[in-house]
């Protein structure tokens, strides 16, 4: 057993479709500081840092060495990881496991992307086998159509299911003045009638059937840094940190192919094994906010079922429900998640932040329980469907 | 490998099993799987591990598998994109489904002929159709036909 870790601050750039005013290490450099300010630290209270992006994305290699005086990493030990769209909780798991191992008080997590700069589609395709999948890959978009696929043929949910996720998103999005996607318009409208105006919008294109425009998220730049620091040091940075109760990830196969599509098996083990280190037996009830890595909108309604907020089939009576709206019992994604903004290498970081945030009782405008939460769960997606967990608390951990 | 008017220096290895499989597409016009003698799974394209087991497969454990299956998982693809592969933009819309051959346990990813949604859907079965001049490739099998 390690030393007892919380974060103790949190940064993060505007996220905005493109981000022409700055380069990538300006843009890191904007978390970078906004984190440090927020922790009221200075880079010199800083013993390491760890980075992470899709590192091809932007044709840029050795981001760790490319961006150090942006991150504040010169004459530090640095080191950087790339897991695909789990890098963000990569980066946040691999910065608690340095400080849990006692080797380091206080230790900087950082994600960005600028998918202005790349080509999504393209270098999303070349992460997957060269002669297997290359051939038929559509990247992402198509990869996440095909589980809507399942999930629909299996449970017979609907587009109007898919919608109510994405109008949900969008909603708390409204909130959330770092939100990528804004969508004024939405004010006011009940969910049922924004339903109803998104599937029956012509203007609404089909991507790959069954996913449309408003199914996806968008390509967004963007950064984030989240400040974590060791037991004894992290009750003196922040008034509450917010205490890592539990982390976990799996992977599963090389190819997609042999994927099981009926379930994203990684998200169920990796939740099953930080439910049993933190006692948690009731997610439904004891959580208290998610912070869930969706990029589309069907994983809204299988993941939740996958990570046992409910039984299989389940869902969709949930969103219908209420359940996970910013006033439910269980509210999902009050930052507007990642179908409102989606700075690949930083998405899954801000997921932590944003669940750190709820946590401290400091996410103004989108706090949910009125700033009474005890359990925060974040989560990170990647690659052949595979997933990070993170439980964060109030209490510190026995 | 072409990108455009540019080549790729890439040349990747698929391996024994890999080739394998290959050999028999371009020349036999049959398609093989390989089964764990530990777990029973069959997987399609054979490889030299089985990921559940921790199991090294030998190219005596490669069985052969039907040319005809059922679609696991599918999708329209209707957006434009560049096929990084070849620097040109994918033909759209085209099928792309996960198709369970019949006595094999994982899928092969590969495109179908038609884009009707009626027609493309889970559960569908399809046969597949090879190419007249075969290269060693997967793209020796030129699609999967919806039957
Ligand atoms: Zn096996």
């Amino acid at each position: 057993m390690g030393k007892r870790v919380a974060i103790v601050g949190f940064g993060q750039t505007y996220q905005r479709s493109s981000r022409k005013d700055v380069n990538g290490v300006e843009l890191i450099n904007e978390a970078v500081v906004t984190a440090l300010a927020d922790a009221e630290l200075t880079i010199r209270d800083i013993d390491a840092i760890v980075i992470g992006n899709m590192d091809h994305f932007e044709g840029i290699n050795y981001v760790d060495m490319w961006s150090a005086e942006g991150s504040g990493a010169v004459m530090k030990p640095v080191i950087k990881v790339c897991t695909g769209g789990t890098t963000g909780t990569t980066v946040a798991m691999c910065a608690y496991y340095h400080v849990a191992s006692g080797m380091f008080d206080r230790v900087l997590a950082i994600g960005w992307e600028k998918n202005s700069e790349s080509d999504t589609t393209g270098a999303i395709i070349t992460a997957f086998h060269p002669v297997w999948e290359r051939p038929t890959l559509g990247g992402a978009v198509a990869g996440l159509a095909i589980e809507a696929s399942k999930y629909m043929h299996n449970y017979g949910a609907t587009e109007r299911d898919g919608a109510r996720v994405a109008v949900r998103e969008r909603l708390h999005a409204l909130n959330n003045p770092y939100a990528h996607l804004h969508q004024e318009w939405m004010k006011g409208i009940p969910p049922e009638k924004l339903v109803d105006l998104i599937v029956g919008s012509e203007q609404n294109a089909m991507l790959a059937y069954p996913l449309r425009m408003s199914d996806m998220c968008p390509r967004t730049d963007g950064a984030a840094a989240v400040i974590f620091a060791a037991e004894g040091k992290a009750e003196k940075i922040a008034p509450v940190p917010a205490w890592v109760h539990a982390t976990a990830n799996r992977h599963n196969f090389v190819y997609a192919g042999d994927v099981d599509m009926d379930r994203n098996t990684t998200i169920a083990e990796a939740s099953k094994a930080v439910f049993k280190k933190a006692g948690v037996k009731e997610p439904l009830k004891e959580i208290d906010v998610c912070e869930l890595y969706l990029p589309y909108s069907y994983a809204g309604l299988k993941w939740i079922e996958d990570i046992g907020f409910c039984a299989y089939g389940e869902g969709p009576r949930l969103l219908w429900d209420g359940v996970t709206d910013m006033d439910g019992e269980l509210p999902i994604n009050p930052s507007g998640g990642v179908m409102s903004s989606n700075a690949i290498g930083a998405t899954a970081l801000i997921r932590v932040g944003e669940a750190a945030l709820q946590v401290m009782g400091r996410a103004g405008a989108r706090q949910v329980k009125g700033g009474d939460v005890n359990l925060a769960f974040a989560t990170g997606f990647g690659g052949c469907y595979w997933g990070d967990i993170m439980l964060l608390g109030k209490k510190k951990p026995a | 490998m072409s990108s455009g008017e540019a080549s790729q220096p890439f040349n990747w290895s698929v391996g024994k099993h890999g080739s394998y499989f290959l050999q028999q597409l371009r020349d036999k016009r049959k398609i093989v799987g390989i089964k764990c003698p530990g777990c029973q799974r069959v997987y399609v394209p054979p490889r030299p591990v089985c990921g559940h087991c921790f199991k090294g497969l030998t190219l005596d454990d490669i069985i052969p598998v039907s040319d005809e299956g059922t679609v696991y998982v599918c999708t329209i693809v209707q957006f434009g994109f560049v096929d990084p592969s070849t620097g040109i933009q994918r033909p759209v819309p085209y099928t792309w489904a996960f198709v369970k051959l019949d006595g094999a346990d994982t899928c092969l990813t590969h495109f179908l002929d038609s884009t009707d949604p009626e027609k493309v859907k889970v559960g569908a079965r399809v046969k597949a159709v090879f190419e007249e001049k075969r290269t060693g490739n997967l793209m020796d099998i030129k699609h999967f036909a919806v039957l």
